[in-house]
């Protein structure tokens, strides 16, 4: 209930604030305009777009996503939470918050991807489904805890693509390769390891969280 | 009544080449007032921070026992009461969201009774519904106070309390710390002569700097 707790405080925080969900708003617009405008009436290549999705998803990720540690980092509120809850506490509410965030967010990217890019096909919709649950879920694991890194350094906004591209690049890739997959409507038996790798990543990334986390939140 | 017990086991800190303090000793198994004081960038702060939980020590461990167990460091924070002039509360709540947001991420029971006593104390009752980015810097001090003292903790941590406080504001945390220390331990980090007077003890942190 505490994790809870910490993440409807954050909702409220978010409504009143708008620090996250105006920035991704007006990013996941400006992306897709620019793509639209950038392809203008060519044809793009199936496969194509299936990656074009996965880079909108990545950057928007990179501009709200941060705001988990950031925000209270920059605020100076860092320190109530300090005294008023226990690390994983924290670590779960952040991670519920942006979990909802990703979830939200990717859903929106996809169905307006989907709007306007008529290329934009899905054949096996249960694998894509699948595909884009467990990178959402791994999307919002690691960003979190990159955040919390991040959120203690100097030049943040700079530091978290840089610092969140090496360690989302496994994922991104498997997503994106998972994706084309389905747009061309391959079996499950084709998808299998792409879907286990998908798995592990979203449980290392967890484990080592919950590691990680203690240490970068004393200090 | 419940026993707490404070022990600073040698502890010293450095921030990377630059020694704060060093060799530090202390012990403190009564309840009372208890004063720790310093130049400005002496440590005060380093030091109450180290005791509350919230920055590790380079060197030495700081014990907290209630009853004779020692407090896991995880459950620390239910027990420490912490009062600070850099402690910020979330602006675009009132202080009566702060308040009831905080105690459930505490997973206290929301005793508005207790809150209406706190806020009337530290004489904001009448602005508990103003959001507290319309405060005065001494309101968001008292807030503070309340936010200290609202799940009742077995130890009272405060870096300069009285900072931003007006005669009358600091009338009330003198009395308030007056009555506290009667059945918990205190330890303030000031520089005001009137805020260690009231404490019994005091470590005078510019003996610890070799």
């Amino acid at each position: 209930m505490k994790p809870y707790a910490l993440f409807k405080k954050d909702y409220h925080s978010e409504l009143r604030t708008r620090y996250a969900i105006n920035s991704l708003t007006m990013f996941i617009i400006v992306a897709l305009s620019v793509i639209l405008f950038s392809i203008g009436n060519e044809k793009v290549p199936q496969n194509l777009t299936g990656g074009l999705l996965w880079v909108v998803i990545f950057f928007s990720a990179m501009s709200g996503l941060s705001r988990a540690f950031v925000s209270e980092e920059e605020r100076g509120t860092s320190l109530i939470l300090h005294l008023i809850a226990a690390p994983t506490t924290i670590f779960n509410g952040k991670l519920l918050f942006n979990l909802i965030l990703v979830f939200l967010m990717n859903i929106v990217i996809t169905i307006l991807y989907s709007a306007l890019f008529e290329e934009f096909i899905i054949r096996n919709f249960l694998l894509f489904f699948l595909t884009f649950i467990l990178s959402n879920i791994g999307l919002a694991i690691a960003s979190t805890i990159i955040a919390a890194i991040i959120s203690k350094a100097g030049a943040k906004g700079t530091l978290y693509p840089v610092l969140s591209f090496p360690i989302l690049l496994p994922l991104i890739l498997i997503s994106v390769m998972l994706t084309s997959y389905s747009m061309i409507g391959a079996s499950f038996a084709d998808a299998k390891m792409g879907l286990a790798v998908l798995v592990s990543y979203d449980v290392i990334m967890l484990t080592v969280s919950y590691m990680l986390f203690d240490f970068i939140w004393k200090d | 009544m419940n026993k707490y017990y404070l022990l600073a086991e040698d502890i010293s800190k450095k921030f990377g080449r630059r020694l704060i303090f060093n060799g530090l000793n202390f012990e403190y198994n009564h309840n009372g007032i208890y004063g720790i004081a310093g130049i400005n960038g002496s440590g005060k702060s380093t030091l109450i921070k180290i005791i509350a939980g919230i920055i590790s020590p380079s060197s030495g461990k700081v014990i907290h026992k209630l009853d004779d167990k020692v407090i896991e460091e995880e459950k620390l924070h239910n027990y420490v009461g912490f009062v600070a002039p850099y402690l910020i509360m979330y602006e675009e709540f009132s202080a009566w969201e702060n308040l009831t947001h905080i105690s459930k991420i505490r997973g206290i029971e929301f005793n508005k009774e207790l809150f209406n006593s706190l806020l009337n104390d530290f004489l904001l009752i009448k602005r508990k519904n103003d959001l507290v980015k319309t405060y005065s810097s001494g309101m968001k001090q008292r807030l503070k106070f309340i936010f200290a003292l609202m799940h009742s903790p077995k130890i009272l941590l405060m870096d300069e309390p009285t900072s931003n406080l007006d005669d009358e504001g600091k009338e009330t945390v003198y009395r308030i710390v007056n009555r506290e220390g009667k059945n918990k331990i205190i330890v303030i980090a000031s520089n005001e002569r009137t805020d260690l007077d009231m404490c019994s003890t005091k470590i005078e942190l510019e003996d610890y700097k070799k």
